[in-house]
C-alpha cells in the first residue's frame, strides 16, 4: 500500500497529491471493506468481469453501470456544492429529461437514428434551460440555493407528468435509444462510457484550467473573490446550469436503460443520494475545497453497499437504515467538534489546555 | 447608520418597517380569500358549509407538521425527517397495539415519547456537532422510512382496535350539513389545539421569543446571552413531537398503517410554510401564516376537483409557481428593507 501511496505521489507531484490522496484515503478503505465482504460471501466472481454477448458483465460491473446516473449527477453536484450552493432539483429534472426523450422517441419513427438525437438534444436542452434558471435565481436574485432549487423540486415532477400526460412512455427494445442504457463500446457498458467521459471532461476542465481555482474561490468566499475580479455570477449560474445538464443526462440513460420513463419514480430521491455521494467524498458542504474522485468513490460506495445488503443476506429494507448510519457516521467524522468530542479522553492535556478549562 | 437619514424620513420608514412584516401573511391570506371567492362564483356546491371544515380533516396531519416544521424554519433551520417519522410512527402504533398487544392509550403515549426524544438526538446532533440540520435531518428521513419498512413492507389493519374509532367520531355545529351547518371530527379539535399552543409559546413566552432571535441571528442570540442550545434542540424536539402526533391523527383517520405514507410530506410541509409568509431564512414569520398556507394547499386540490378536468399534477406545478411568487415578494419586501436602513 505504501509503495503505491509513494509512487503516485511521485507520479503527480508530492504538493498537489498528499491533501488529496489524505482525504480520499477513509472513503477508499470504506470501499476496499465493502468489496471484501462481498468476495468474502460470493468469491471473486464478485470482482472478476466475464464477457457476454460482447460486452461485460459481472456483479461489480453491474454496479458500475446502475449507478452511472448517480455518478453523472453527483458529479455536477459537486461543482454546485463546491461553490457554497446545493441543487434539490436533480430528481426532478432526472425526471423531466427522462419524460421528453421517451415522450419524443416514442410513436412511429422511433427506430430512426434523427429522432433519437433530436430527442436526446431537446433533453438536455431544456435541462440546461432549467440549471440556468436555478443558477440566475442563486446569482442574479440573490436567494439561497436550497430555496431556490426547492421550487423546481416541487413543481419540477409535475412538469414532467404535464410532458408525459401521466402516462409512462415506453421506447422499444429496438429503437437506437435503448443502447444509450444497454449497449457496449468495446464490451464495456454505455452508461459507464458516458459517466466516465464526465468525470474525464470535468478533472481536465477543473484541474487542467484555471476554473477550478475559480470555482473553489466562489465557494470559499464569492464577495472576495467578485473584489478580486472574479465573475462569481457567470461562474454560478454555469455551475448551475452544468449540474441541470448532468441531471437531464442522467434522466436520459436511466430511461434508456428501463425503455421508458416514469415521472413520479424516475429519480425519486437521487438528489439525497447525490449528496450523500459528494459529502462521503470528502467535499464539504460549506463549499470551497470539491474533490471529483472522492465523489465517484462515494457513488460506488452506494452502489456496493446495495448489493452487500443483499449479500450478507439481509432484506432489501435495511438498505434506507444502513444508508441513514453511513451518512450518520460520515457526517460526524466530518465534524470537528464531534471528534474533539470523542478524543477528549485520549489527548495529552497540554498546560495551556489544563490552565483554559481551569479558567471555565 | 448615520444621523441625516435618520431625521430625514424617520416616521414613514418606521411604520413600513412595522408593517412589512405582515406583507406576506397578508399577501396568504388574500390568497385564500380570492380562492375561495373564485370557487364560488365558478362551481356549484362550492358554499357547503363543510366544505371548509373538510380542509381541517384532510390535511390536519399536514397542518400538525406544518405547526412543528414552522418552528424549525424560524430558528433557521430544516427538517427533513417528518414525512418519515410520521409514517413510522403510524406504523408503530399498528405494531404495538396489533402485534404487541400493548393497550392503545400507552402505546401512542410512547410514539408521542419516541418522537420528543428523535428530535431531541436531532437537535443535539445538529447544535453540539454543528451538523448542519439538512444532513443531520436526512438521516432520520432515511432511518424511519427503514425501520417503517423493516416493521411491515405491507398496509396494517388497525380496524380491531377499538380505541382509534374515538379520533373520528363528530361534533356538530348548527345541525347536519343539509341545515346548512357543519361538522369536525376530534381529530381536527387536536390540530387546532396544536395551533393554538404553538401560537401562545411563539408570541407569549421567552422560548418563543428566543427562537426569534437565534432565527434572526445566532451569534447575536448568543452574545444577548439567550439560552441558543436550548432552544435549538427544543424547535427539532418540538418538530418531532408534531411528526409523530402527525402519525397517530393518520392512525385515527385511516386506521390503517402504510409503510411508504407521507413520502415527500416534507416538502409539502415547507411549501406550506413558505407559502405562510415564513422567511426560510428564519427569524420572521407566523404559525398563522401556516394555518392559512395548509389551508391554501388544501383549497387547491379541492379545486382541482371541482374543476374535474384538470389533472393532480397541477397542483405541484401551482404550488411551485406559488412558492416562486412567495420567495420573490420576501426577496423584494429584504432588499428594499436594506436599502431604507442604509
Amino acid at each position: 500500500m505504501n509503495t503505491v501511496l509513494t509512487r503516485v505521489r511521485a507520479a503527480a507531484g508530492d504538493g498537489w497529491a498528499s491533501p488529496y490522496l489524505k482525504r480520499l484515503i477513509w472513503p477508499l478503505a470504506v470501499l476496499v471493506l465493502l468489496i471484501v465482504v462481498n468476495v468474502a460471501i460470493t468469491g471473486f466472481d464478485f470482482l472478476v468481469p466475464g464477457v457476454q454477448d460482447g460486452r461485460l458483465n459481472g456483479a461489480f460491473v453491474n454496479i458500475l453501470r446502475r449507478s452511472a446516473p448517480l455518478l453523472v449527477i453527483a458529479l455536477g453536484m459537486t461543482l454546485v456544492i463546491a461553490t457554497k450552493g446545493i441543487d434539490l432539483s436533480v430528481g426532478a429534472v432526472y425526471a423531466i429529461g427522462a419524460a421528453i426523450a421517451c415522450q419524443w422517441i416514442s410513436g412511429p419513427n422511433e427506430n430512426a437514428l434523427g429522432t433519437v438525437l433530436i430527442a436526446v438534444a431537446a433533453a438536455l436542452a431544456v435541462a440546461a434551460v432549467i440549471g440556468a434558471w436555478n443558477g440566475t435565481m442563486v446569482a442574479a436574485f440573490g436567494i439561497q440555493p436550497i430555496v431556490a432549487t426547492l421550487i423546481l423540486m416541487i413543481a419540477g415532477r409535475g412538469i414532467a407528468q404535464l410532458i408525459t400526460g401521466g402516462q409512462i412512455p415506453d421506447v422499444n427494445d429496438t429503437s437506437p435509444f435503448v443502447e444509450l442504457g444497454r449497449g457496449a463500446i468495446l464490451t464495456i457498458p454505455v452508461p459507464i462510457v458516458i459517466a466516465a467521459a464526465v468525470l474525464a471532461a470535468f478533472a481536465v476542465l477543473t484541474r487542467r484550467t484555471a476554473l477550478g481555482l475559480l470555482l473553489e474561490s466562489v465557494g470559499g468566499n464569492p464577495e472576495a473573490s467578485r473584489l478580486a475580479g472574479i465573475r462569481a455570477k457567470g461562474i454560478t449560474i454555469l455551475v448551475y446550469l452544468v449540474c441541470g445538464l448532468c441531471a437531464g443526462l442522467a434522466g436520459i440513460i436511466g430511461a434508456a436503460n428501463l425503455g421508458s420513463a416514469d415521472a413520479n419514480n424516475g429519480g425519486l430521491w437521487i438528489e439525497l443520494d447525490a449528496i450523500l455521494a459528494v459529502v462521503i467524498g470528502g467535499t464539504a458542504l460549506i463549499g470551497g475545497r470539491f474533490f471529483l474522485l472522492g465523489t465517484t468513490i462515494g457513488v460506488v460506495i452506494i452502489g456496493t453497499l446495495e448489493v452487500t445488503i443483499i449479500n450478507v443476506g439481509l432484506s432489501s429494507q435495511w438498505q434506507f437504515t444502513a444508508k441513514a448510519i453511513v451518512v450518520l457516521a460520515v457526517a460526524l467524522l466530518q465534524s470537528p467538534e464531534f471528534r474533539a468530542f470523542t478524543l477528549q479522553p485520549f489527548r495529552r492535556r497540554t498546560p495551556a489546555a489544563a490552565v483554559q478549562e481551569a479558567a471555565k | 447608520m448615520s444621523t441625516p437619514t435618520l431625521t430625514a424620513r424617520p416616521s414613514r420608514a418606521a411604520a413600513l418597517d412595522g408593517l412589512g412584516r405582515y406583507v406576506p401573511i397578508g399577501a396568504t391570506v388574500a390568497l385564500l380569500a380570492l380562492m375561495y371567492l373564485g370557487g364560488l362564483g365558478n362551481y356549484r356546491n362550492f358554499d357547503n358549509p363543510q366544505l371548509i371544515p373538510d380542509l381541517f380533516i384532510g390535511n390536519a396531519g399536514l397542518l400538525i407538521i406544518g405547526v412543528g416544521m414552522t418552528f424549525v424554519i424560524l430558528s433557521g433551520g430544516i427538517d427533513l425527517s417528518v414525512g418519515s417519522v410520521m409514517a413510522f410512527s403510524t406504523m408503530a402504533c399498528a405494531w404495538l397495539t396489533v402485534d404487541a398487544g400493548v393497550s392503545a392509550p400507552l402505546a401512542v403515549g410512547l410514539v408521542l415519547a419516541l418522537g420528543v426524544v428523535s428530535g431531541t438526538l436531532t437537535g443535539i446532533v445538529i447544535h453540539y456537532f454543528d451538523v448542519q440540520p439538512f444532513i443531520a435531518t436526512l438521516v432520520g428521513l432515511f432511518l424511519y422510512r427503514g425501520l417503517t419498512l423493516q416493521i411491515s413492507a405491507e398496509d396494517v389493519s388497525m380496524r380491531d382496535v377499538a380505541f382509534f374509532d374515538w379520533g373520528m367520531t363528530r361534533v356538530e355545529f348548527g345541525g347536519s350539513p343539509r341545515e346548512g351547518g357543519f361538522s369536525l371530527p376530534y381529530l381536527s379539535f387536536l390540530a387546532l389545539a396544536v395551533v393554538a399552543i404553538a401560537f401562545v409559546v411563539l408570541h407569549y413566552t421567552r422560548f418563543g421569543r428566543g427562537v426569534y432571535a437565534v432565527g434572526g441571528n445566532e451569534q447575536s442570540a448568543l452574545l444577548m446571552g439567550l439560552p441558543v442550545a436550548r432552544t435549538k434542540v427544543g424547535v427539532y424536539a418540538i418538530s418531532g413531537f408534531c411528526a409523530a402526533l402527525a402519525g397517530v391523527v393518520s392512525a385515527f383517520y385511516t386506521k390503517s398503517a402504510d409503510p411508504l405514507r407521507g413520502v415527500g410530506l416534507e416538502l409539502d410541509a415547507i411549501a406550506a410554510v413558505v407559502i405562510g409568509g415564513t422567511l426560510l431564512t428564519g427569524g420572521a414569520g407566523f404559525v398563522l401564516g401556516t394555518v392559512a398556507g395548509v389551508m391554501v394547499m388544501g383549497l387547491l386540490s379541492t379545486i382541482i376537483a371541482f374543476q374535474g378536468n384538470l389533472n393532480s399534477w397541477w397542483a405541484k406545478i401551482v404550488v411551485g409557481v406559488l412558492l416562486l411568487a412567495f420567495i420573490l415578494l420576501q426577496r423584494v419586501l429584504a432588499r428594499s428593507g436594506e436599502k431604507r436602513r442604509t
